[in-house]
């Protein structure tokens, strides 16, 4: 490493001391060996080679044998404070969390949360379930933010031209540059945001705009309000419970964005049926990449990118839309689809949904709203309304501006407010470039990143959970943001520092959120209540001034005349989409994120070039061997994963990844396509060449085996068959089950509670949300690439998808397994210390202080659901982390077998609270943390002994089935079958 | 063949008897090792039972519950409501001695804690491993005094454990609560002692509290996770 | 005294077991000299120096083990037993010959074994070592393992499960391992008084003295030994039978296909004595080249030793048999699919057909007479039966855990440096232990040798004469 840098920053940074001292000084020094070697450490808490010795290794050995002293049952108790307060909060009982609705701003949108506290500390995040657009249910970025939180390398101090600064000394700065601005209206004023909805931020910058009218507002984000092809003046909002027949063009509504949640909500709620007759919807989905809005379609055509526009206009005319249009040619091997979609649309008018994708050109949006107005299904099952973030209708044609502006030296004074443009900004703008040829730089945000390193000014941003504020979510319901915790690294909100440049200084984001709610909602208690609630029901927002970017729609403006897009490139074809774990970088230093299970892939720790089967034989190429894209002129390099049901010809690229700055985990992991990014094509662009290099790169999938082997894990019946005869098509997938006698040991009495859990594999859409929420709740270590390459994932629930059919055409299936809590337990028989039992309850007890490791529960368990601390993988190093773990759960040490039992903390709980009032355990008063978190509520868990308790109902279904039932294992968690509602027109089987 | 018959003894004859004896000495050796182990396991020194531990303020329990009758919640406030039970908040010492012993040398870190807004560092007395879930809330509900696990805190000057806290002691309860179940008005109540027909009360108790059989009480998971 | 001395033709008369021309001081100068000898073979040092810095690195990769935990060895989910346990069984089917030979031989009054028993005596107490290492350190938390898996009243008032086999194991090995050692002891008590007297030096005198337990050869030191070695030998008998097949139950009594079957205890136990006789044949034939000891270890008795191993083998492959018909007759799908990857879908099918070709193929050169008697070549088959041995458990234990129930969860296993560094390591404290045993202890039994001496039976007289140089 290059010393003398660090002696340089560490000047900077005295006022660390410590570890704090010594991560710095490794995180400083930002040569090319310390990114390895930070990609190597956090991650590989375990990595046991590339692990360098020394410190690291030292404090492992200690947080050992103080884990041995804590979970070793024989030592001597270690001496253990107890702090009180000196004053103690009224509300607070010690020992007991307490719940306060927050959200989590995202691209823009607010996400509804209700955070968990513990003593002060946030630890999880759950839906907030009064919100409609949460309704309890979260998605992964949601489960994972509050790890953001307590990320270690989040900047802590202002730096101001490489030195460290006081906010005072900030403020000084900024006044001197703003007075210099006044003069000139602000002429040479730009403030860079991320996509704004929150009209308190909107006021103050409209504030700013109007007394500095020469000033500009640019927002950028790379996922969220970035278009190709125009913008429309509106913006959809569906109601997938009235739909019967959804068509999706390249939309992943199940998968990403801000109604993600609500829309599995109510699409959920149309496949979880209750008895062979009910109807369930149909969905068809054409899109380039498969997602897993595709993998939960019944009809599902792989066409690229760019040709979904041609698919658009078939569709639109075969079912008549007025002008134009009639007869257009599908794209080849559509037409069958095309067809048969038309004609399920038109028999299913004001019932039916076109969705057209959100990274797809105006044009197809258009016609998607042309076509759901033909059929009336506009108003019925969507509504179409002014865009709920306004600011920006056009988020690449803002950034291009502003980057001529800067080009062109206009810029003086420019502040650019969370968001790392010079890592994220379409890669001919030259971003970094530009920013050079501006007279003051300010960044704002959570980390030192690529950015804050070309910037003059660097201010340590709060995280959402350390912050006052306001958002709008998906469908326009104003949405509040209270802190659940004082800035821990003393971080600054985006309105504090806009307060700031107003002029308005000493004001706390608290009191510029609440002054700005005062009027409209007049008194303190409805304050509160909003408060309470996370939101202000009836979306009354302050009308706010128009901002200047922010087109003023009318509420539902007529679609402009479809105009086609540019017509197809031949050749390869690069489309760009959002990670669906690490976004478009910024969880890329979530150690959460970046060990989930891509859905589909299970690819962890990395991006990839996705192609179809057919491509890679075209290319000769198979998993793990590099690619070279090149498109006009820029290269990437990128390892394959032959994903099938890939289009042909396309090849799919997920963002985010290949960071240098963010920090130790992100640093060096994956590669990174946003040069590969142009302004003209952000989401696809077709006439790419590909070459292969030759060399090839490790990736590790936590399954390599996707094919079911004719086992049927899980159960696939047609609609068909299951209402003629429920029981047996179910029953047939599956050899038959031994009678309850056929067994040496007595069967045990469950007098009292007997848990269980049903999983609806028809609504499951595999989006791993369940997944991340086991991590937060249960203390899940992240053990890094190496260790999941070796298959020692330590997720206590995975989320196993299965292919079937043609390589070209599959369908794929979900299904999420965890512990099965077996009546018959075969690791509760062989364990030889007794470390896993059978409660009274049906419970496979797992207790960690007991286990000594052989594995043999392991070897014998036939769902592999057992996890085995095979290193010390629970960091006992980091000091931030700590503060986010569960204090109900053991944090598991080195040489323990842990897994699944079903949150039992959380039965204790319930079970405690029950009995002091003196009552039974009510349905529903336990739900598991993979349960409340599910936004498809395809998990229900209670009391098998209540027979009126939804999951005793679940099972009574006549497609409810076990795992591996004919081991006689006895699962106390089942699966209800998937029921395909195929179109007979369609359907080859 | 008699070989030694042939040459001179390498041993003396008191070889025999140091041979039966070592053999001896080992069994008893083992024996000794054993009983030492087993000893050492549930000895005060491992379980730290009956030891005083260094407090920033000499705290007297026997002064402010058996002296002045101060109930356990009056500080321990969350011990019906929480799994813990509650350290009090130099703000609850102040209520009285604000008014008492105001300048009394003993209660200055109190009243500099108080004024510096420094929390006080107590060290903990009854402490479970990490791995063992207790929960005050239930076992007070439950019917078991305060006493029956912490002893006479009454009479304890300086606070000690007054229990082994040994997995065989929490189990013997688990096993077998009508042992020691208390009506639930007499759980705070320091000066309670056993009736004769403790059993019997025990066991109508158990009914009344509708406490689970041994088989859940002894489930790992209700102190385990 | 060359050997090729040895009666050739015709074999209705019984053999004698010994070269002709052996008396009792010729033998017990010649045993008694290898260890007071002033100058030490060259090949000892060869050998015990390679195995000694086998030994260190087995011991860092321990150290390695203990401090980092077992995941830097390549086991994982699903394949949670992996080369530490293959070893495991490995070493104990090995540990098996020695106590065969002293106890089941001795109760069928096989006068051959006597010359070979201690040395295999040795190498089982040596083996059930190195098999002991892995049980223990490969557990995640081998300092707590140690001791929760006995059953002592503790503080937890908590009992090991008795229903697993590990605990099974417990006993199974330390009971055959006592007793190995006791039968052992016992039996070189007469000649470590030989040695007693024989020793120059007065302290090696006094510490062969104290070894010998003041034996004097009396009549009644000699009543009691009989008795005593008689009642050791029954005692351990059944142990012969009973520890591999407990040892067998740890995967019989598991339901992962290729694991669950009831084949398993004879076919374990026949496995080991297979084993067992390969690794005291691959011991012996350098050993009596190097010490000389050709007119003891005679061709007789390599070439019954070659017998029974064939036999076991033959025994071995009926259990290959077995399980694969058991697999196909069961109608299970898991299992048959079992039987697929194991010999012809899976990864991992080669190590299916390399066992059968160590175990099966190679092994019946020991049909013919000329190849039993050839040296060389019964080496070469042994070594191919250790390794065979060693397939067999690796086949049966990875290659049934990395397929099982779920496709979802198959995954490949690929052992690491450490996982060979501790294997390996075995194998050189195996060594240096049976070398450093023949340099300071009687490794062949004097006394019972003697036995076979013509003075010592009237009858033998004829072929004494027979063989008169």
């Amino acid at each position: 490493m290059d010393f003398e840098s660090i002696r340089k920053r560490l000047a900077g940074d005295g006022n660390l001391t410590g570890k704090a001292y010594w991560r710095s000084l490794e995180e400083l020094a930002d040569s090319k060996e310390f990114g390895d070697y930070m990609h190597r450490e956090f991650p590989s808490q375990a990595s046991e080679f590339s692990d360098p010795a020394g410190r690291r290794t030292f404090l492992k050995l200690m947080g050992a044998s103080l884990a041995l002293a804590g979970v070793g049952a024989c030592t001597r108790q270690p001496v253990e404070k107890l702090v009180p307060y000196v004053r103690q909060p009224e509300e607070l009982i010690p020992g007991r969390p307490l719940f306060y609705a927050t959200a989590m701003p995202l691209g823009g949108y607010a996400y509804p949360l209700l955070a968990e506290n513990h003593m002060g500390r946030p630890t999880k995040l759950e839906g907030n379930p009064e919100h409609p657009a949460s309704l309890g249910g979260t998605d992964v970025f949601g489960q994972a933010s509050v790890l953001n939180l307590y990320d270690p390398d989040r900047s802590r101090v202002i730096k101001g031209h490489g030195e460290i600064k006081t906010w005072s000394g900030f403020i000084a700065a900024m006044q001197g540059a703003m007075s210099a601005q006044r003069a000139v209206n602000g002429a040479g004023l730009r403030i860079l945001t991320e996509p704004v909805s929150s009209p308190s931020i909107v006021a103050q910058i409209t504030e700013l705009t109007q007394s500095l009218p020469d000033a500009k507002w640019h927002q950028w984000d790379p996922v969220f309000g970035t278009v190709q092809g125009g913008a429309t003046s509106f913006a959809p909002i569906y109601d997938f419970k009235a739909a019967d027949v959804v068509v999706s063009l390249d939309e992943d509504f199940l998968g990403h964005g801000a109604g993600q949640v609500r829309y599995s909500k109510d699409f959920g709620s149309r496949r979880r049926i209750g008895t062979p007759n009910d109807e369930q919807n149909r969905l068809y989905v054409a899109e380039a990449i498969p997602t897993i809005t595709g993998a939960k379609a019944e009809h599902r055509i792989a066409v690229r990118a760019q040709d979904i526009h041609a698919v658009a206009a078939a569709i639109a005319g075969a079912v008549g839309v007025s002008g134009s249009m009639a007869g257009a040619e599908a794209a080849a091997g559509a037409e069958e689809f095309v067809k048969a979609a038309a004609a399920d649309l038109l028999a299913h008018r004001g019932r039916s949904l076109v969705v057209a994708g959100e990274r797809q050109p105006a044009a197809v949006k258009e016609l998607a709203r042309a076509i759901n107005d033909a059929l009336g299904n506009s108003g019925t099952t969507v509504k179409y309304v002014a865009p709920v973030v306004a600011s920006p209708a056009d988020g690449v044609a803002s950034i291009t501006s502003l980057v001529s502006d800067m080009n062109a030296g206009k810029v003086d004074l420019l502040v650019i407010f969370d968001g790392n443009p010079v890592y994220t900004a379409p890669a001919d703008l030259n971003f970094a470039e530009a920013l050079g040829k501006v007279g003051l730089r300010v960044h704002v945000g959570m980390h030192f990143d690529d950015t804050a390193e070309l910037s003059h000014w660097h201010v340590p941003a709060a995280h959402y959970l350390e912050s006052w504020g306001d958002a709008k979510s998906f469908d326009g319901t104003v949405t509040l943001i209270q802190p659940l915790i004082a800035p821990i690294y003393d971080g600054k909100q985006t309105i504090e520092v806009l307060a700031a440049m107003n002029g308005n200084l000493g004001k706390t984001g608290s009191d510029l959120v609440k002054e700005f709610w005062a009027e409209s909602l007049g008194t303190e208690a409805a304050w509160r209540k909003a408060l309470h609630d996370g939101f202000i029901p009836n979306a009354n927002a302050p009308a706010a001034p128009a901002a200047p970017a922010a087109p003023n729609e009318p509420a539902n403006p007529a679609p402009a005349a479809p105009a086609a897009p540019a017509a197809p490139v031949d050749g390869y074809e690069v489309v760009f989409r959002p990670d669906p774990t690490v976004l478009d970088g910024r969880f890329g230093n979530n150690g959460w994120m970046q060990e989930l299970p891509k859905p589909l892939s299970k690819l962890t720790w990395n991006s990839v070039a996705y192609i179809g089967v057919a491509t890679a034989e075209k290319l000769g190429v198979q998993n793990e061997d590099v690619i070279e894209i090149a498109s006009n002129g820029r290269r990437v390099r990128v390892p394959v994963w032959i994903m099938p049901g890939t289009a042909t010809n396309t090849i799919g690229l997920h963002l985010g990844y290949g960071q240098t700055k963010l920090g130790r985990v992100a640093n060096g992991v994956g590669m990174n396509v946003y040069p590969l990014r142009t302004s003209m094509a952000p989401w696809f662009v077709g006439g790419a060449t590909v070459t292969k290099t030759g060399e090839t790169y490790m990736l590790a999938s936590t399954q390599t085996h996707f094919n079911m082997e004719g086992r049927n894990p899980v159960r696939v019946v047609t609609a068909e068959e299951y209402k003629h005869e429920p029981k047996e098509s179910v029953e047939k997938l599956g050899p038959e089950v031994p009678p309850r006698d056929m067994t040496l040991y007595q069967n045990f009495e469950y007098t009292g509670n007997k848990w269980g859990m049903a999983i609806d594999l028809n609504a499951c859409t595999g989006c791993g949300v369940c997944v991340v929420a086991c991590v937060a709740e249960n203390n899940i270590p992240v053990i890094g690439k190496e260790q999941i390459k070796k298959s020692r994932e330590m997720h206590w629930i995975r989320v196993d998808t299965y292919f079937e059919g043609s390589l070209d055409a599959p369908s794929m299936v979900h299904q999420p397994v965890t512990c099965q809590q077996c009546e018959n337990a075969p690791c509760e028989q062989v364990c030889p210390v007794g470390a896993t039992v059978h409660s009274d309850e049906g419970l496979n007890d797992m207790v960690y202080n007991r286990c000594v490791g052989t594995r043999y529960c392991s070897n014998n368990c036939p769902y592999k659901v057992r996890r085995f601390n095979f290193l010390l993988y629970s960091d006992f190093a980091t000091e931030e982390i700590k503060a986010q773990r569960n204090p109900d759960v053991t944090v598991r040490s080195r040489g323990v077998m842990e897994k699944c039992t079903y949150c039992v903390q959380r039965i204790s709980h319930a079970r405690i609270d029950a009995k002091t009032e003196g009552r039974d355990i009510r349905d529903g008063d336990i739900v598991t943390a993979c349960q409340q978190a599910c936004p498809s509520d395809a998990i229900m868990f209670g009391n098998l002994n209540d027979p009126d308790s939804k999951v005793s109902k679940l099972k009574e279904q006549e497609r409810n089935y076990g795992l591996l039932e004919d081991l006689n294992t006895r699962p106390r968690t089942s699966y209800l079958a998937v029921v395909r509602n195929a179109n007979p027109a369609l359907d080859k089987a | 063949m008699g070989a030694d018959s042939a040459m001179s003894q390498i041993f003396p004859k008191s070889a025999n008897a140091t041979a039966r004896m070592s053999l001896a000495g080992v069994l008893t050796l083992v024996l000794f090792l054993g009983w030492v182990v087993f000893t050492l396991m549930r000895s005060s020194w491992a379980t730290k039972q009956n030891e005083f531990v260094e407090q920033p303020i000499q705290f007297s329990h026997a002064h402010h519950v058996g002296g002045i009758g101060l109930d356990c919640r009056y500080c321990h406030t969350s011990v019906e409501k929480s799994s813990f039970a509650g350290i009090p908040p130099t703000k609850t010492c102040m209520n009285c001695h604000s008014q008492l012993w105001t300048n009394a040398q003993i209660l200055e870190p109190v009243r500099a804690s108080f004024r510096n807004d420094q929390p006080l560092n107590w060290t903990r007395v009854n402490d479970l491993p990490d791995f063992v879930y207790f929960n005050h809330q239930i076992h007070v509900k439950q019917g078991v005094g305060c006493a029956t696990c912490h002893g006479p805190v009454d009479k304890m000057p300086l606070m000690y454990q007054a229990k082994p806290l040994l997995m065989e002691w929490c189990l013997d309860c688990h096993r077998a609560p009508e042992k020691y179940l208390r009506p639930r008005s007499e759980v705070f109540n320091m000066a309670y002692v056993a009736p004769d027909n403790q059993l019997e009360l025990g066991t109508q108790l158990k009914a009344e509290y509708k406490i689970a059989d041994p088989k859940h009480m002894t489930s790992c998971s209700v102190c385990h996770r | 005294m060359a050997q090729q001395g040895f009666p050739e033709g015709d074999f209705r008369a019984p053999v004698p077991v010994l070269t002709p021309g052996q008396g009792y001081t010729s033998i017990t100068d010649k045993l008694t000299s290898i260890v007071f000898t002033s100058h030490t073979p060259m090949a000892w040092f060869g050998f015990v120096a390679v195995g000694f810095t086998l030994v260190m690195g087995l011991m860092v990769s321990l150290t390695y083990v203990v401090l980092k935990g077992i995941g830097v060895w390549g086991n994982n989910i699903p394949v949670g037993w992996a080369f530490p346990i293959i070893n495991f069984v490995w070493w104990i089917g090995i540990g098996h010959a020695g106590t065969l030979i002293s106890a089941i031989l001795l109760l069928f009054k096989q006068d051959w074994r006597m010359s070979i028993s201690r040395s295999a005596e040795a190498m089982t107490i040596f083996a059930v070592i190195c098999a002991a290492i892995f049980p223990i350190f490969h557990t995640g938390r081998p300092w707590l393992a140690i001791y929760w898996l006995l059953p002592y009243p503790n503080t937890m008032t908590i009992w090991p499960n008795f229903r697993s086999p590990l605990i099974w194991d417990v006993f199974a090995v330390s009971t055959y391992a006592t007793v190995s050692i006791v039968f052992w002891f016992t039996g070189m008590i007469p000649d470590l008084a030989t040695f007693r007297d024989r020793a120059g030096h007065p302290v090696m005198k006094k510490i062969y003295g104290v070894l010998s337990l003041g034996w004097r050869g009396s009549a009644r030191h000699w009543y009691r030994y009989e008795n005593a070695s008689l009642l050791l030998a029954g005692l351990s008998a059944p142990l012969v039978l009973s520890v591999h097949t407990v040892v067998s139950f740890d995967f019989a009594v598991a339901i992962l296909p290729g694991w669950h079957a009831t084949i398993f205890p004879p076919y374990f136990v026949a496995g080991a004595v297979y084993a067992g006789f390969a690794m005291v044949l691959t011991l012996l034939i350098p050993l009596r080249k190097i010490y000389g000891l050709e007119n003891i270890i005679t061709m007789h008795h390599i070439e019954n030793m070659a017998k029974v191993m064939l036999v076991t083998g033959l025994i071995v492959v009926y259990g290959y048999g077995c399980e694969a018909f058991f697999g196909w007759y069961s109608g299970s799908g898991y299992e048959r699919f079992m039987l697929m990857n194991r010999m012809w879908k899976g990864p991992m099918a080669w190590s299916y057909w390399a066992l059968l070709v160590c175990n099966f193929i190679v092994p019946q050169l020991m049909w013919s007479k000329r190849f039993r008697r050839r040296l060389p070549v019964v080496f070469l088959v042994c070594m191919f039966v250790n390794v065979g041995m060693w397939l067999e458990r690796f086949v049966i234990i990875v290659t049934s855990l990395h397929r099982d129930f779920l496709p979802s969860s198959w995954q490949m296993y690929h052992p690491t440096i450490w996982d060979i560094m501790t294997f390996v390591g075995t194998i050189g404290l195996f060594l240096t232990l049976m070398f450093l045993f023949v340099r300071v202890m009687p490794m062949i039994a004097i006394f019972e040798v003697k036995t076979l001496v013509p003075e010592s039976s009237p009858k033998a007289t004829a072929v004494g004469d027979g063989g008169a140089h």
